[in-house]
This record gives structure tokens, C-alpha cells and sequence, in this order.
């Protein structure tokens, strides 16, 4: 499939021969991928439901390891580093990860969720240093003027989109290469949603940005390049704007036209 | 948007609402009317008994009560010796039980649909049924004849915590399976360990519910009384020696209702643990209800 494959330079990711079955000898959720992922920007993973974009989205930072019985083959390097041969604490800190639903740790102060990948994992930090990275992370995620005044009360007292925008800045918290997001805006409304893309778009000059989506005027808005997958397969994948305007694969733009998914 | 109010037929309506708010109103109440005259009653016979000494000293003999009874006098001493006995048997016994039964109830969280655990679930519902009396049999066979060659109360603990201990695996099961699994994705995302993931995320967030399991399954023990007969017997002194027979508020009871000298402390002795018991049950409801994560 090396023909849909657009050049990037020095590659954050690169994701060479992946292939996942979450049984040995079962079918491959993802099958033979190989993408490289452009430093500080957005790039999109779309396609119908099932085609494997959110077990894809897991491999790279090992997530999809909580089966006991998946098979993993192929490489995936983060800045040229094996990431298979990484602690997962050290991946984990370098690529974050958001969820479909925000998911604040409920026992926790808006403050403690911030810096929870800290707490969780037993690392000090000098007050100073705590509340650096926790004024910083709300700001990046555009947080910290709506809960300067209660950052020690409870994160689930927040609204859905704020929650949301929460787990982001609990992802940068660790100032990581890349961040992934699987569906972020699927559980939001409306205008949450336009402002976690805002903020998304805001995020990519300093981050890299991995995003599964269903909705594909947002991977039109926002993404820089995207994906197309189809039954585990990377169908296509390309700049944005030219896979929306000029789709090289008929299922693309099968799937571009509402034809399924 | 408006609100609409809806006039056709009002009075009707008010009636039929009324008869049925009454409907509910009555059957409430018949639900619980037993508890209000249980307490009732208890409170009627039990409070003239209940004084300083009442929580002080231990019971009285036979013979001290049929002279102040003869004199017309409030029978002397208290239930002290069946109050410090509970609370040693008790404590003893959650000791034992809530770090088995927290772990055990992790583990079969942690293998949904394992053959081992599986096993265990079915093992801790037997165990649930087993028949207090038939626990104590074998805690005597086990614990008294073996161990402590006496009666004792390490032996009525070990009886209680065989009880508590699959209440308790149960709660923490059920409580850990509300906890959202997204909630332990997060940790995993953040590199988090696994063990570190129960001890800083599981446990912490079901902290109230695996409390309320811990006081429900304790207030169930608090009145047992058939395993105690035959694994701590009874003290008529106050005892903290886990090795010695010692008494116990249920065996007081018991003891008082077959001495026809001290049959009128069985009431004041059966409000203090309905007391007790009811004020457990209390709290842990205001526990889960102040602290669910929802
Ligand atoms: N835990 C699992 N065990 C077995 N098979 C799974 C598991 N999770 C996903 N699959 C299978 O792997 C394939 C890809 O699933 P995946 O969740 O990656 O798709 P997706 O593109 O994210 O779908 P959606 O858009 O619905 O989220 C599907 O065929 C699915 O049935
Ligand atoms: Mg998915």
C-alpha cells in the first residue's frame, strides 16, 4: 500500500508492519500498517466502525496489551526509539492518551488530577515544581481561569466538555511528544466540542496530536493529515484536504460520500 | 419554556393523589411498625436498667440479684464484661477477615470468569450459608481443642470472621464493579502499575463502599450467639485475654433469659446491641450515601 503513503521528514512515529489479532490465529484487527506521523500537527484515523482505528491508536502506546491474548507484530518507533522496548511507565509519560468519555479520577482535587500521573506513580515533586506544571497544564488546555478559585475541589464537579479538557491537561502534565485521543468529543456537546477542537488546533505547535474520529467534518477541520482505514486495513493516507477533495481509493470515497459507516 | 398547567379534571386528580399518597403513607408505615415496636418495647422494659454502672461493671451473680430484687432494688452491676468481650471478639474477628476478604474480593474482580475464581465465588456463598452453630462446632474442633485448649476468644473470632468473611468478599466484589473501567484506563495511560492502580485508584475510590461492607457484615456478627456458646463460653469478669473464655453482650442475654433471678436484664441488654447494631447501620448509609462517586 506504499503508494498512499505521503513522505514525512523526521517522523514522530513510525508505525512500520503493524498487525494485531486480539486472538492468536484469529482475524487481525489491524492489518500490516505502516504510517509515519508528522511532528506537530494533527493527523486524523477515520473509517467505519470496527476497522480497528481505536486498537491501532493503542498499539502506540501499548494500551491494547491489556488483552492477555493479543498479538502484536510489526514496530512502532517513537523518535527512532523501539517502543516495544520501552518501560510502558516511559512511554506512557512521552505519549498520553484521552478517552472517549472524561474519565477524572473522582477521589481527587482538580488539582491532584492534574499531576495524577505523578501521584499515581510515587514521583516527588518540590511545591513549586507541583504547581507549575499544574498552572501551566490548565492553561495550555484553557482551564485555568475557570477553576483558579476551586482547583482543590472534586474534578467531577466540572461540566463534561471541562472534564474533558481536564484529562487533556492530565496528558500534558507530563509534557509528552505525542498525545492520543480516541473520540475525545463523542460524549460532549456541541459547543464543548468546538472548544476542545479550538484547543486542539491551539495544542499542535507544541504537541503531536493522534485522533480517532467518527466525525469527519471535525477530521476536516482540524487535521492535517489523515488516515482511512478499512477492516483493519490503512486504505489511505494522505493531507487532509486532498483526501477529502480528491480521494485515491474508491472505498475513501465511498466511505467520504456517507456511503457506509 | 412555559409551564402548562393542566386544569381539566383537577379536582378528580387531587383526590386520586391523595388516596394513593395515603396508600403509600399506610404501607410505609406497616413496614415499619415491627422496628418501632421492637425498640418500643425494648426501650420501655430496658431503659429503668440502664445506668453509669450499667456500662461499667460486670454482671451480677445470681445471688446479688435476688437479694436486690427481694429488697425491691434495681438489680447492681452492668453488662461491662459482655460489652469489652464483644468489642475484643469483634475487632479480633475483623482483623482476621477484612484483609482476606478485601484481597480475595480484588482477586475476583480482577479474573472475571476464571475457573479458580469461580470456585471461590461458589465457596464464599456456601460458607455464607453454613449455619452459625455448625461454624462454632467446628471453630471448638479446630480452634479450642487445638489452639488455645480452653475456651477462649480467639476462638469465637475465628467463628465471626469465617462469617464476615464472605460478606465482605461479596461487597468489595460488587463495590469494585461499579467503579467505571474507564477510570482504571486512565491510570494505565499514565504508565501506573498495576498494583498501584488497587492501591491508589481502586481502593480510594471504593474506600466507602468497601467501609460500608466492612460495618454491615459486622453488625451482622454483633448478635451472633449460637457459635459463641460453644467457642468463647462466657466470663463472669471482664477478660482481654484472647486466650480465656470471655463473655459477650448475646451470651449475657442468653445467661440472663435462663436465670429467672435476671430475666429483666435480657431488656436493657438487648437495647444496648439493637442500639448498637441500629447505629451501625446508620452510619454506614450516611457513609455511602455522603461518599459515592456519582
Ligand atoms: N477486546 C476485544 N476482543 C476481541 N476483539 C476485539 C476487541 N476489541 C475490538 N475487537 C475487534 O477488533 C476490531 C477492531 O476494533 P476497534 O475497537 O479497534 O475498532 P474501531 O475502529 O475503534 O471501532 P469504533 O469506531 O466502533 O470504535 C473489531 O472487529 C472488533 O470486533
Ligand atoms: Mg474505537
Amino acid at each position: 500500500m506504499n503508494e498512499n503513503i505521503i513522505e514525512v521528514k523526521n517522523p514522530v512515529l513510525s508505525i512500520q508492519n503493524l498487525s494485531i489479532a486480539y486472538d492468536k490465529g484469529g482475524k487481525y484487527a489491524v492489518k500490516d500498517v505502516s504510517v509515519d506521523v508528522k511532528r506537530d500537527s494533527i493527523t486524523a484515523i477515520m473509517g467505519p466502525s470496527g476497522c480497528g482505528k481505536s486498537t491501532l491508536l493503542r498499539a502506540i502506546n501499548r494500551m491494547h496489551e491489556l488483552y492477555p491474548n493479543i498479538v502484536t507484530e510489526g514496530k512502532i518507533l517513537l523518535n527512532d526509539e523501539d517502543v516495544y522496548g520501552m518501560s510502558t511507565i516511559k512511554l506512557r509519560r512521552k505519549i498520553g492518551m484521552v478517552f472517549q468519555r472524561p474519565n477524572p479520577f473522582p477521589t481527587m482535587s482538580i488539582f491532584d488530577n492534574v499531576i495524577a500521573g505523578y501521584k499515581l506513580n510515587g514521583i516527588r515533586l518540590k511545591k513549586s515544581e507541583r504547581e507549575e506544571i499544574v498552572e501551566t497544564s490548565l492553561r495550555d488546555v484553557a482551564l485555568w481561569d475557570e477553576v483558579r478559585e476551586s482547583l482543590f475541589k472534586k474534578g467531577t464537579f466540572l461540566s463534561g466538555g471541562q472534564q474533558q479538557r481536564l484529562c487533556i491537561a492530565r496528558a500534558l502534565a507530563f509534557k509528552p511528544d505525542v498525545i492520543l485521543l480516541d473520540e475525545p468529543t463523542s460524549a460532549l456537546d456541541p459547543v464543548a466540542t468546538a472548544r476542545v477542537e479550538d484547543l486542539l488546533v491551539e495544542l499542535k505547535k507544541n504537541y503531536t496530536i493522534v485522533l480517532v474520529t467518527h466525525n469527519m467534518s471535525q477530521a476536516a477541520r482540524i487535521s492535517d493529515n489523515a488516515m482511512f482505514m478499512y477492516l483493519g486495513e490503512l486504505v489511505e493516507y494522505d493531507k487532509t484536504k486532498t483526501m477529502f477533495t480528491n480521494p485515491k481509493d474508491s472505498r475513501t470515497e465511498g466511505y467520504l460520500t456517507g456511503e457506509f459507516g | 419554556m412555559k409551564a402548562i398547567a393542566i386544569r381539566d379534571n383537577s379536582n378528580s386528580r387531587n383526590t386520586k393523589n391523595k388516596i394513593f399518597l395515603g396508600i403509600v403513607i399506610f404501607f410505609s408505615l406497616l413496614t415499619i411498625l415491627p422496628i418501632i415496636l421492637i425498640v418500643g418495647e425494648l426501650v420501655v422494659k430496658g431503659i429503668g436498667q440502664i445506668n453509669l454502672s450499667f456500662f461499667t461493671e460486670a454482671a451480677p451473680d445470681t445471688l446479688q440479684a435476688m437479694v436486690a430484687k427481694a429488697n425491691g432494688e434495681t438489680i447492681p452491676g452492668g453488662i461491662a464484661n459482655g460489652i469489652t468481650g464483644s468489642i475484643l471478639i469483634v475487632v479480633l474477628a475483623a482483623v482476621m477477615a477484612i484483609p482476606f476478604g478485601i484481597i480475595t474480593g480484588i482477586y475476583l474482580y480482577e479474573t472475571p470468569g476464571k475457573r479458580y475464581s469461580n470456585i471461590i465465588r461458589d465457596i464464599a456463598d456456601i460458607l455464607q450459608g453454613v449455619p452459625s452453630i455448625v461454624l462454632g462446632l467446628i471453630v471448638y474442633l479446630w480452634v479450642v481443642k487445638y489452639i488455645t485448649h480452653s475456651y477462649s476468644a480467639l476462638a469465637g473470632s475465628v467463628s465471626l470472621a469465617i462469617m464476615m468473611l464472605p460478606l465482605i468478599i461479596r461487597s468489595t466484589e460488587e463495590t469494585l464493579k461499579m467503579i467505571p473501567g474507564t477510570l482504571k484506563e486512565a491510570a494505565v495511560a499514565l504508565g501506573v502499575p498495576y498494583h498501584k492502580i488497587i492501591l491508589r485508584v481502586l481502593i480510594p475510590s471504593s474506600f466507602s463502599g468497601l467501609l460500608t461492607g466492612i460495618l454491615i457484615s459486622i453488625s451482622r456478627i454483633l448478635g451472633e450467639t449460637a457459635p459463641l456458646m460453644l467457642t468463647t463460653l462466657g466470663n463472669p469478669r471482664i477478660n482481654w485475654d484472647i486466650t480465656h473464655p470471655t463473655s459477650a453482650v448475646p451470651l449475657l442475654i442468653w445467661q440472663f433469659y435462663n436465670d429467672p433471678n435476671m430475666v429483666e436484664l435480657i431488656w436493657s441488654s438487648s437495647l444496648f446491641l439493637m442500639g448498637f447494631v441500629l447505629t451501625l447501620n446508620i452510619i454506614s448509609k450516611r457513609i455511602s450515601a455522603k461518599h459515592s462517586i456519582h
